[in-house]
C-alpha cells in the first residue's frame, strides 16, 4: 500500500486540479446532441469553456445559468428554467446535462425538486428534451470525479431499469476522462477488431475527436447516440476504464444485470492483457493482426527498456491518469520519483511510487529535484525549465501543443507509442545534457537498491 | 603520404599526420597499433612540457570510453599523480607530444598500445605495466603498481602511503555501496562476449560480485590475456572465439546465461531471446571504470537483470492462456475485479 499523505500547505501555488463541473461538461459532449449547462455564475463557466477550447482547438458548446448575486440569494430556480428554455429555443439539443457549480451545492439548491417542477410545468419537453443532473462542485473531487458523476447520472437517468435480452458479442465501454478521445477510438476498434461491437459511453472519439463539420453545430458535434445509452442493458458485459467509471457500471449493473470489470487503465502490456482477456471472456477473437500488434509491442519493450533504464520520473495527475502512468512508468524499468495527485482517492494506494502526495504543481516541482523528467499537464511546463528536464504532456489542459486530444497511448499500438515517444525525449536530453557536459563523472549515490519492490513483489 | 602530410603541415600550420592504416589489412586492433606508431614517428617527443613533476604518467590506450578517463581522474588528483598525456582519450595534442617526459607508461587497453609501450621505454627509459581500471582489486592493484613505480623513479616514497590510504577508503566505501548488489547478483550467470579485449578484467570485476562467468570470448585476446582468464578463472576456463548467431540464440532461448554482455552486433540475438543484455563495448553511454566505474557498472547489471520488463515479456499472450471460467450470472457477477492490475504485479 504506497501511503497516500497531504502536502500540509495552506496554499495552493500552481494548482492542479480541475474543477469536476468541467468533468462532467467535458463528459456531456461525448453524447450526441447534448448540450451541458453549467448552473453557476459565469465565471464559473467561463474558465472552463476557454480551457476546453484551448485544450480541443475546437468551438466548445457550454452554457451557464448566469447567477448573479441577486439570484443567488433569493434561488436559481427561475434562473435554470429560463436557461433550459434558451438553450432549446436556440440550439434544439436532445439532452441537456446540468451540472451544478460550488454556488450554488453552497447554497443548498434542491436541485431535483426545482427540476422535477421544471418538468411539470413543461409537458411538452417529454418527448424532445432529457434532462441529466450531476452533482459537481468544486469542493468535491476534481475533473475525474465530475466526469465520473455525470455518467452515472447518464446511467440512472437513461438506460431502463430491467433485465432485457442479451445481445450476442455486445459490450459496453466505459471510457474514463484519462483516455483521449484517440484513446477511446483505439479501445473501440480494438472490441471490435475481436468481432465484438461497443456502445462506447462517453465517446468524445466521435465529438471532440477534431474533425470539420458540414455545418454549423450548436450541441455537442456527436457522441454516444442517446438510443445506444437506452440499449446498454442488451450488453453481455461491462468494460470500465477508470476508479472514475465504477459507479456508472455498478450503476448499469443495478439497473439491467450486466456484469462489470473495472481497469484502472489499459496503457501497457499487462494492462492491455488483461482487457483483452476479458474481451475473449466476453466472446471475442484475436484475429492474426492483433497477435501481431501484440508481438510487436514486445519487440517495442525489449527495444525501449533501456532507456528507461535508472530513469527518475515525476508524474502530477488526477487519480486514475497518474496510475495509469506511473504504471507504465514503473512496468519499463524506470523509477517514479514523485507522485502528485490534485485529490485523494483510494486507488492512489496502488501507485507504484514511494508515496502519493495529495497537492499541487508546486509540490510536484519541490519533489523533482535531480529527476530526468517530468509527466503533467502544459501548466507544468514553467516547473520544468525551471528544472532544466523536459515535460510530457499529459492530461488536461495540453494547450502549447497540437494533438494532445489525438496521442494515442493505450492497447498493444498505443503503448508502442507512448514508450518511443517517452524514450526519444529521454535520448534527446541525454544528448544536450552530453554536449554541455564538462569533465565531471556523475556523482556516485551509494547504497539504494533500483527495483527492489519489484523484486520484493 | 608522408610528403604530402609534410607539406600540408608547412601550409596549414597545424600538424598533419599520416596512419598508414588500409581497410583490408588486419583488425581494429591493427589499425590502435598502426596509429600508435603514427604517434611516436611524428608526434611523441616533439614538443617539451613546460613543467615537469616526478608524478607525470601516461595512459596508453585510455579512450576514455563513455567518459572513464573522467571516472579515474579524481583517484590521481587525489594521489597528487599527474596524467601527462592520455593517448588518446580526452588528449591535447600538445599532451600527446609532450608525451615522452612522463616517468611511467600504464598501457590500459592490454593489446594494441603495448608496442608503443616498449618503443618508448626503449627510446625513452619509460618502464611500463598493463594494468586495468574494471573491478575494484583490479583497481587497487593499479594504483599501487603505479605508485611503486613512480616511486623507483624518484618520486618521494610517502606517495605508497598516500595510495595505501586512499585504497583503503575507497574500498571500503566501494564494498559497502555493492554489498547489497552482491547479494542479489551472487550465482547470476554471464556470458561475456566482447572482442576479447580487457575481458580478463571485466571477469575479474565480475567475480567480485560473485557471479559466474559461463564464457568469455577471446577472438582478439593475446596468449598474456588468455592467461590472465587461466589465472582468474582456472584452466578449464570457458574461453570460446566466434559464436555464430543461430548457436547463440538457442544458448540463450536454452536459459544457459541470465545476462549477454556484448557489443551492438548481438544484442538483437539476446533480446529476441527475451534475455538481458548489457553493452559492454566502445558505443556504450556509461562509464565502468575505477571504483565509482564499478559501481555504476554493477549497478547497470542488477538493474537490467531484474528490470520489471522481463516478467512483463514472458508472460504468454491472453490468448494462450487457459480459457477463463464462463460468464457469471447477474446474481453473482458485477463487482469482479479480475481485470484490475495490482501494484504488486
Amino acid at each position: 500500500m504506497t501511503p497516500v499523505v497531504p502536502s500540509g500547505k495552506a496554499a495552493s501555488m500552481n494548482p492542479l486540479k480541475q474543477s469536476p463541473a468541467l468533468g462532467g461538461a467535458m463528459a456531456f459532449l461525448g453524447i450526441e446532441r447534448c448540450l451541458p449547462l453549467l448552473h453557476g455564475s459565469q465565471g464559473c463557466t467561463a474558465f472552463a469553456l476557454v480551457l476546453m477550447v484551448r485544450h480541443f482547438r475546437e468551438a466548445i458548446p457550454l452554457q451557464t445559468t448566469a447567477m448573479s448575486e441577486l439570484t443567488t440569494i433569493l434561488g436559481g430556480a427561475e434562473n435554470l428554467e429560463a436557461a433550459i428554455e434558451n438553450i432549446l429555443e436556440r440550439a434544439k439539443p436532445r439532452l441537456i446535462g446540468i451540472c451544478s457549480t460550488a454556488l450554488t451545492e453552497t447554497r443548498g439548491e434542491d436541485m431535483a425538486a426545482d427540476l422535477r417542477g421544471i418538468r411539470e410545468r413543461h409537458p411538452d419537453w417529454r418527448d424532445a428534451l432529457d434532462i441529466v443532473f450531476a452533482s459537481t462542485p468544486d469542493y468535491g473531487g476534481s475533473l475525474e470525479e465530475g466526469w465520473g458523476k455525470a455518467v452515472a447520472a447518464v446511467v440512472e437517468a437513461l438506460v431502463p431499469e430491467g433485465s432485457t435480452s442479451r445481445t450476442l458479442r455486445r459490450v459496453n465501454l466505459l471510457a474514463g476522462s484519462h483516455l483521449t478521445p484517440g484513446d477511446v477510438e483505439e479501445l473501440a476498434d480494438l472490441i471490435e477488431s475481436l468481432g465484438l461491437s461497443a456502445t462506447v459511453l462517453p465517446d468524445l472519439s466521435r465529438s471532440l475527436d477534431g474533425h470539420v463539420p458540414d455545418g454549423h453545430v450548436s450541441t455537442s458535434l456527436g457522441g454516444t447516440p442517446l438510443n445506444a445509452i437506452a440499449g446498454m442493458g442488451e450488453a453481455v458485459m461491462t468494460l470500465a476504464i477508470g476508479e472514475q467509471m465504477r459507479a456508472a457500471a455498478d450503476a448499469v449493473l443495478r439497473r439491467t444485470g450486466v456484469p462489470y470489470h473495472v481497469f484502472d487503465h489499459v496503457t501497457g502490456l499487462a494492462a492491455t492483457d488483461a482487457f483483452v482477456a476479458a474481451l475473449i471472456e466476453a466472446g471475442g477473437e484475436p484475429g492474426p493482426r492483433l497477435k501481431r500488434e501484440r508481438s510487436r509491442l514486445v519487440d517495442a519493450i525489449l527495444d525501449g527498456h533501456f532507456p528507461y533504464e535508472g530513469k527518475r520520473v515525476c508524474v502530477a495527475a488526477e487519480p486514475d491518469l497518474l496510475l495509469a502512468t506511473t504504471d507504465f512508468i514503473a512496468s519499463m524499468g524506470a523509477t517514479v520519483q514523485a507522485a502528485v495527485s490534485p485529490v485523494a482517492e483510494p486507488a492512489l494506494s496502488r501507485v507504484r511510487a514511494p508515496r502519493v502526495v495529495v497537492g499541487d504543481l508546486d509540490d510536484l516541482e519541490q519533489a523533482a529535484a535531480g529527476c530526468d523528467l517530468l509527466i503533467s499537464n502544459s501548466h507544468a511546463r514553467e516547473a520544468a525549465e525551471r528544472l532544466g528536464v523536459p515535460l510530457y504532456r499529459i492530461g488536461f489542459p495540453v494547450f502549447d501543443r497540437l494533438g494532445g486530444p489525438q496521442r494515442v497511448s493505450v492497447g498493444y499500438r498505443g503503448t508502442r507509442r507512448l514508450i518511443f515517444d517517452i524514450a526519444n525525449l529521454f535520448l534527446e536530453h541525454a544528448a544536450e545534457a552530453h554536449d554541455g557536459a564538462q569533465a565531471a563523472p556523475s556523482a556516485v549515490t551509494e547504497g539504494e537498491l533500483p527495483h527492489a519492490q519489484a523484486q520484493a513483489g | 603520404m608522408s610528403r604530402r602530410c609534410k607539406a600540408a603541415s608547412e601550409r596549414l600550420a597545424t600538424p598533419v599526420i599520416p596512419v598508414g592504416a588500409p581497410g583490408f589489412a588486419g583488425s581494429k586492433n591493427l589499425g590502435n597499433k598502426l596509429a600508435g606508431h603514427a604517434l611516436l614517428d611524428h608526434v611523441i617527443g616533439t614538443v617539451e612540457p613546460t613543467e615537469m613533476t616526478p608524478f607525470d604518467i601516461n595512459m596508453l590506450g585510455e579512450y576514455n570510453v563513455a567518459g572513464e578517463l573522467w571516472q579515474v581522474a579524481p583517484l590521481f588528483a587525489k594521489l597528487g599523480i599527474r596524467v601527462l598525456a592520455p593517448i588518446t582519450g580526452d588528449a591535447r595534442y600538445h599532451q600527446v607530444a609532450g608525451a615522452h617526459r612522463a616517468r611511467v607508461n600504464m598501457v590500459v587497453c592490454s593489446q594494441a598500445m603495448a608496442s608503443l609501450a616498449r618503443a618508448m621505454q626503449d627510446r625513452w627509459d619509460i618502464p611500463y605495466f598493463e594494468g586495468s581500471f574494471y573491478g575494484i582489486g583490479d583497481t587497487s592493484s593499479s594504483l599501487r603498481t603505479l605508485a611503486r613505480m613512480l616511486v623507483e623513479r624518484g618520486a618521494d616514497d610517502g606517495l605508497i602511503a598516500r595510495t595505501e590510504a586512499l585504497i583503503e577508503s575507497e574500498e571500503a566505501r566501494a564494498w559497502a555501496t555493492l554489498a547489497p548488489y552482491r547479494a542479489r547478483l551472487e550465482g547470476k550467470r554471464v556470458l561475456l562476449y566482447t572482442g576479447g579485449v580487457k575481458s580478463w578484467s571485466v571477469v575479474a570485476a565480475l567475480q567480485e560480485m560473485g557471479m559466474v562467468v559461463i564464457g568469455t570470448s577471446v577472438r582478439k585476446s593475446t596468449a598474456e590475456d588468455k592467461q590472465r582468464i587461466k589465472n582468474l578463472m582456472g584452466d578449464d576456463a570457458p574461453m570460446v572465439d566466434q559464436i555464430p548467431a543461430k548457436q547463440m540464440y538457442a544458448m540463450l532461448a536454452r536459459g544457459d546465461a541470465d545476462i549477454l554482455m556484448s557489443g551492438g552486433r548481438t544484442q538483437f540475438v539476446a533480446l529476441k531471446t527475451k534475455t538481458p543484455w548489457l553493452d559492454i563495448n566502445q558505443e556504450r553511454h556509461h562509464g565502468y571504470a575505477g571504483y565509482a566505474g564499478t559501481i555504476a557498472l554493477i549497478r547497470q547489471i542488477d538493474a537490467e537483470l531484474f528490470n520489471p520488463i522481463w516478467a512483463q515479456v514472458r508472460t504468454p499472450a491472453p490468448w494462450d492462456c487457459p480459457r477463463p471460467d464462463p460468464l457469471p450470472q447477474a446474481a453473482e457477477g458485477g463487482a469482479r475485479d479480475s481485470g484490475r492490475l495490482r501494484a504488486s504485479e
